[in-house]
């Protein structure tokens, strides 16, 4: 029986004593208002004991499509559980974009955490990481999130699926469940469009205990149906995935199954009279979208979010829109990434919009 | 207000929210760039005045240490935290810049400033009862506000203002002269006073304590010295402040006046109630590039080190639209409030002329 070990980062004596320092409540008094990460950014970006940050140690490029980065996180990121996703923050343009990726490297690995980023056509991040990635490259670590996890104690036989850039927490998985002796056969299923495509194949298939196939489903290989799993009954399946392959997986299999699907969210930017929802994550209520800015119909659907000018100075109103996408009444510029702040008095809603009030 | 059809108002506001939308979408790595060497230059500041005011008994240290920690109090409160905390930076989304977490080193609460200010006193600049900056609620600093006996110490007041800036500014919130008046109690405000307290304590105590405890025997001279870097702060801020809206020619408002103002009128408003300082490179960052006070006003979310490319098209608005354009070195522009400060001191006199009307250029013909 296997059991997960504890997260937790093995710090050299010295430097948890000297991170408990620097965290103390005197030297907060001194260094006060800003914090002590203000200071020792200055000396190393990745100093900073309170904010998780990583450098990039090495680049390599697998396939055409794809990126891998291998991260060493400062000691102020808590680690993660194989399968899960890190939100991950880098500058662009002066810019800080935040996406969300599941690392590829193994749990037990606390010094090095692995990304593989697929390009898409018109992804600002992807096509940056992929053109520019360099070694010394800071990055900024979220915590990590998700229920695509094992079971802690680990299940006697195991199926795992995986397509296209789905790869990543599967492959995590694979590692975390090598680094932990596990001794049992693991069936590992992989699709990609073309064998171009095949991300870590040399290093899975060197794997002694792991039964890997790899499928090129544009060169012939076809895709998964009921005849691939029917020889896997028995074992706990995880699937990640586009939502075709999820779709597949869950009509042929009826045993324990954990699935994670990819899809960017899809933001749908509509004319000037736009038709939608507005929703209030906080407060769990929603309005369809009606005359006026944000501001006013929040209001009207009975909410008081603070405000000051309501004319776009004063940032009073500013809040932070998870998804969706609104427009600035003032500039006609769109904003439509995720987790971003806008002002609520000067946007009107593009499409559906959801915020954290 | 002005001679201005509403009309031509309103290609003024026009011609404004063009320039402001052509500088956001110029926005990028080149500002991020400018204020993270500004705070690695404040925090280096900070650190080495810290440390020689740590050996203030020897004289050159102390001189050292002091000039080092008030130019570090200086540009975080001025070209850092007041800009930060208008949104100049939220657009990089760098919490670190962010200007609702964004907090200073000084006694006012940030939330509370951002209400006074960023709202308050930016939405109604220089209207005489709804902006609270006019005189702070101590001084006479126009001639519509009543005489009373207690404004002959104005020239006290403005002096104990000035040395005491930065309690000036974090009570202002409280609006002591509505508590003064009966309209309010010191309990309608209590939240505000916990804050107040909350952040002055820490600041004191860093300031006049733990730093001083850390020298041992040269306490007293560390002491000494932060509360020098903090006098300095404060009157330099005083001055740079007080050269924003008070010199003469500088235009106030009443509530009647402003009660339908379009897009374009309040720009117009915004031009007319502020005053720039002219000076070198250092002197504008020094001075928050609230020397650029016309365009701050304009464009307040806009990054301020961009405030003087944008005075060149300001300014040669001003002139197409017949505006003023009010602007002055620091000693005239001073000079001039420190005599309003004296002057408004006195009751109004019959038939004695109010302030010296400013010089206005011949408005050019304007096609409606």
């Amino acid at each position: 029986m296997y059991t997960m070990s504890a997260i937790t980062h093995p710090l050299p004596n010295r430097r948890a004593r000297s991170s408990k320092l620097l965290g103390s409540r005197f030297v907060d008094l001194l260094v006060g208002p800003h914090g002590i990460d203000r200071y020792l950014e200055l000396v190393r970006p990745t100093m900073t004991v309170r904010d998780a940050r990583a450098e990039v140690v090495a680049v390599r490029r697998q396939t055409p499509r794809s990126v891998t980065l291998t991260l060493r996180p400062n000691t102020a990121f808590k680690g993660f559980r194989a399968g899960q996703f890190v939100r991950v923050g880098l500058e662009i343009d002066g810019v800080r974009r935040t996406r969300t990726y599941s690392p590829a490297s193994s749990q037990h690995a606390t010094d090095e955490l692995e990304l593989t980023i697929t390009v898409h056509p018109d992804g600002l991040v992807s096509r940056h990481l992929q053109a520019g990635a360099a070694p010394n490259a800071v990055v900024h670590l979220g915590d990590a999130a998700g229920d695509f996890v094992l079971p802690s104690e680990r299940p006697d036989r195991l199926l795992l699926i995986s397509g296209g850039s789905g790869i990543t927490p599967v492959m995590s998985m694979l590692r975390t469940l090598r680094d932990e002796g596990y001794d049992n056969e693991i069936a590992f299923l992989h699709y990609a469009r073309t064998a171009a495509d095949w991300l870590y194949r040399a290093e899975v298939e060197a794997m002694p205990r792991v039964r890997a196939t790899f499928v090129a489903t544009r060169e012939g290989g076809g895709h998964i149906d009921a005849s691939a799993l029917a020889e896997h009954e028995g074992a706990h399946a995880a699937v990640c995935g586009p939502p075709a392959l999820l779709d597949a997986v869950r009509a042929g299999w009826d045993g324990p199954l954990l699935t994670e699907t990819f899809t960017a969210p899809s933001v749908t930017v509509t004319g000037a009279a736009a038709q939608g929802t507005v929703r209030f994550l906080r407060t769990g209520r929603e309005a369809p979208i009606s005359e006026g800015t944000l501001l006013e119909q929040i209001e009207a659907a009975g909410l008081s979010p603070e405000f000051g000018c309501r004319m776009g100075i004063c940032h009073t109103c500013t809040c932070r829109k998870i998804a969706g996408a609104v427009r600035d009444i003032r500039t006609g510029e769109v904003f439509d990434e995720e987790d971003e702040d806008i002002q609520l008095c000067v946007s009107v809603p593009a499409g559906d919009v959801a915020l954290e009030i | 207000m002005t001679h201005l059809t509403d009309q031509q108002t309103e290609a003024l506001g026009r011609e404004l929210d063009e320039l402001r939308n052509r500088v956001i979408a110029d926005l990028g790595e080149r500002d991020v760039r400018y204020i993270r060497n500004v705070i690695k230059a404040q925090r280096g500041l900070e650190i080495s005045g810290r440390a020689l005011l740590e050996f203030g008994f020897l004289p050159p240290a102390w001189v050292g240490g002091v000039a080092a920690l008030s130019l570090s109090k200086i540009l975080d409160n001025m070209e850092i935290g007041h800009n930060v905390m208008h949104g100049q930076y939220d657009w990089t989304r760098d919490p670190g810049l962010d200007s609702k977490r964004f907090e200073w080193d000084t006694a006012c609460p940030g939330d509370q400033w951002r209400h006074s200010h960023n709202y308050m006193h930016h939405t109604h600049t220089n209207v005489l009862g709804k902006d609270r900056d006019i005189g702070y609620g101590v001084l006479r600093m126009s001639e519509d506000q009543p005489w009373r006996k207690r404004d002959l110490g104005n020239p006290l007041h403005a002096a104990l203002l000035a040395a005491l800036f930065e309690w000036g500014v974090a009570v202002h919130d409280l609006e002591v002269e509505r508590i003064e008046a009966g309209e309010i109690t010191l309990s309608d405000k209590r939240d505000i006073l916990q804050a107040i307290w909350r952040k002055g304590r820490r600041q004191v105590l860093k300031d006049y304590v733990a730093f001083p405890l850390l020298a041992g025997p040269g306490a007293p001279f560390t002491f000494a010295g932060n509360l020098s870097a903090n006098l300095i702060r404060n009157v330099w801020s005083y001055m740079i402040i007080f050269c924003g809206h008070f010199p003469a020619g500088v235009e106030e408002f009443s509530e009647q006046e402003v009660e339908h103002e379009s897009r374009g009128g309040w720009y117009l408003r915004q031009m007319l109630g502020s005053a720039n300082l002219t000076g070198s490179r250092l002197f504008h960052i020094l001075s928050g590039n609230l020397s650029h006070q016309i365009e701050h006003h304009l464009f307040p979310d806009i990054p301020a080190h961009r405030y003087a490319e944008i005075a060149v098209e300001v300014r040669e608005i001003c002139e197409r639209y017949g505006l003023p354009y009010n602007t002055g070195p620091l000693s005239t522009q001073f000079g001039s409030v420190v005599r309003k400060i004296f002057r408004l001191a006195l009751p109004p006199r019959e038939g004695r002329s109010r302030e010296p009307a400013a010089t206005e250029p011949e408005p050019l013909a304007l096609a409606a």
